[in-house]
């Protein structure tokens, strides 16, 4: 039997194989097609501190082997969150990361310390790379300064490990895991989708009505893969891996190039029972490069210099 | 309950200009799909699925119709599927048009590829006894389909924009020769939407919305329209595409 258990900060996981934030909901819709509780862990939609309704549609474009989104981090509001879907998540039995947002410093603060108070959540993913907002995220997360202030703001206020979710919109992605790690960050989470645009031939103006969007699915997954390769050479934490991520030969992808678990986001869209399925094949996959578990192909692309 | 399966083509035809009619074969779609309810496809290579409505069903045959318009690329590759080829469907979506048996006309008013989830609705109303008229708008003669089908429901009013067939200009223009009707059902491109509710304001009417859709089924929020009542939001794929005319805000 190949074993799958990886275990990170304050995340016991029986398999590497998680729902990325923003593409999941909160579990609710998923769980009509399988049993959440095959999964290693779930992440939950970004949280705000109050409602967040998002922007205009159109919110989504499809691209060459991706898609555009502008949600705007829709979301009904951290302590709705806690009422309502933490409890029901709770029910399968698995680590739940949730996902924190805000446009201001205090407002991550606010947030984090409300999940803190719960008993259910086990990590925090800070979310410092949402390009879809007009205030705070992206700002955050595209200076090593800011980034590092609200990780160590966020520390202080929190007991839960937490996961800063980084931004490829970025020159120096090795600067800005530098910057979190020195701040207390318990590991990373990366990458978020990258800024991009799609214009319609026929109205002659950009597709999104917020213009940009995050662009996601298998056309980012070199640009993980790269990122995380990159980053692992420089940080001790553990990263959760994630963009393009569609079968389990690409989790191996992840692994070797330092993840020691990942997120699956976009491919659920088109096939919800996706991470199921990754997680049942994953075994064979690692068998047939030559890996008992999972944790064995950690970084494992690295060549040792 | 929505299921993720395999449905096979049975025929593709070009029934007017840009508009292709599928007929597909699956069981439980056949078995279980409610007039104004969709079908979510996975046309081969594309990143997001399509969501298509059901024109019609034949239980018996266990045969599911869709049309569509050949407009981007997944919808010009799905027309090139040819008979005895497989599509990968996640249906029944969404909620379905809503009415009470005790109803006794039924005014219809399409627009466009917003006409085919009328069909459907139209064949059951008139199978439980129910009056049926329709009014469907077309860009010009061209793009007409489905009169036939329509004027075996009942009296049916075609309009094209151009006047090239029918009365000249948009649905609205007719509804006042349309007489009786107790409630109405509308599907078609936004304008029309605006222009019908606000025109039939006094009347109590559904509309199906249609929006580019991420997961397909309420998980994404991707396609969300303003509502009037708390949170302020309805998710078109989930708790829709069906909706009573005062409940969101066009």
């Amino acid at each position: 039997m190949t074993n799958l258990g990886v275990q990170l900060p304050g995340l016991t996981l029986k398999n590497p194989i998680m729902p990325a934030s923003g593409c999941f909901g909160f579990g609710r819709e998923f769980s009509e097609f399988y049993n959440l509780r095959k999964l290693g862990a779930v992440i939950m939609k970004a949280a705000t501190g109050s409602a967040r309704f998002g922007n205009p549609t159109p919110r989504v474009a499809e691209t060459a082997a991706g898609m555009l989104n502008a949600i705007g981090l829709q979301n009904p509001g951290v302590e709705k969150i806690i009422a309502h879907e933490v409890p029901n998540l709770a029910t399968y039995n698995i680590p739940i990361i949730a996902n924190v947002a805000g446009s201001t410093l205090e407002e991550y603060v606010n947030v984090a310390e409300a999940f803190n108070q719960t008993d259910a959540v086990h990590a925090l993913e800070l979310n410092i790379s949402c390009p879809n907002v007009k205030e705070g995220g992206i700002q955050f997360g595209t200076n090593p300064g800011m980034a590092a202030t609200v990780t160590e703001e966020v520390k202080k206020v929190s007991n839960l490990p937490v996961y800063v979710k980084l931004s490829p919109n970025v020159s120096d992605i090795v600067s800005m895991a530098k910057a979190v790690e020195q701040a207390g960050a318990d590991g990373l989470s990366m990458i978020n989708t990258l800024t991009g645009m799609q214009i319609d031939l026929s109205s002659k103006r950009p597709l999104l009505a917020n213009k940009t969007g995050g662009l996601s699915g298998q056309a980012i997954k070199p640009i993980a893969i790269r990122m995380i390769y990159e980053v692992k050479q420089h940080v001790s934490i553990p990263i959760i891996g994630m963009g393009g991520i569609a079968n389990a030969q690409d989790v191996l992808e992840f692994l070797l190039a330092g993840a020691s678990a990942v997120a699956i986001g976009t491919a659920n869209f088109q096939n919800p029972f996706v991470c199921s399925e990754i997680i049942d094949a994953l075994p064979a996959v690692l068998k047939e490069y030559g890996f008992a578990s999972a944790e064995a192909a950690i970084g494992k692309g690295h060549v040792e210099e | 309950m929505k299921k993720r399966l395999t449905m096979v083509v049975r025929s593709v035809e070009k029934i007017a200009l840009d508009t292709v009619e599928m007929v597909l074969e699956n069981a439980y779609i056949a078995g279980n799909a409610k007039p104004g309810q969709f079908l979510h496809l996975q046309v081969e290579g594309h990143t997001l699925r399509r969501p298509i409505s059901i024109a019609d069903v034949d239980q018996e045959k266990e045969l599911v119709v869709i049309l569509f318009k050949r407009i981007g690329t997944g919808t010009k590759q799905l027309a090139a599927y040819r008979p005895g080829m497989t599509i990968d469907a996640i249906g029944p979506n969404g909620n379905g048009f809503p009415y009470m048996e005790t109803m006794k006309t039924a005014l219809l008013i399409g627009g466009g590829i917003g006409i085919p989830p009328l069909y459907n609705l139209g064949k059951e109303l008139m199978e439980r006894g129910i009056h049926v008229k329709a009014v469907l708008g077309f860009q010009t003669k061209a793009h007409v389909f489905y009169e036939e089908k329509f004027a075996a429901l009942g009296e049916t009013w075609i309009v094209t924009n151009d006047g090239s067939y029918g009365h000249k200009g948009f649905v609205t223009n007719v509804l006042d020769q349309t007489g009786q009707f107790d409630n109405y059902f509308s599907c078609g491109p936004m304008p029309m939407l605006q222009a019908v509710t606000e025109e039939l304001r006094n009347k109590q009417g559904y509309i199906s919305l249609e929006e580019r859709m991420g997961c397909g089924i309420g998980a994404c929020f991707a396609c969300v329209i303003p509502a009037n009542e708390e949170p302020g939001y309805k998710k078109i794929c989930q708790d829709g595409p069906v909706f009573a005319a005062d409940e969101v805000i066009l």
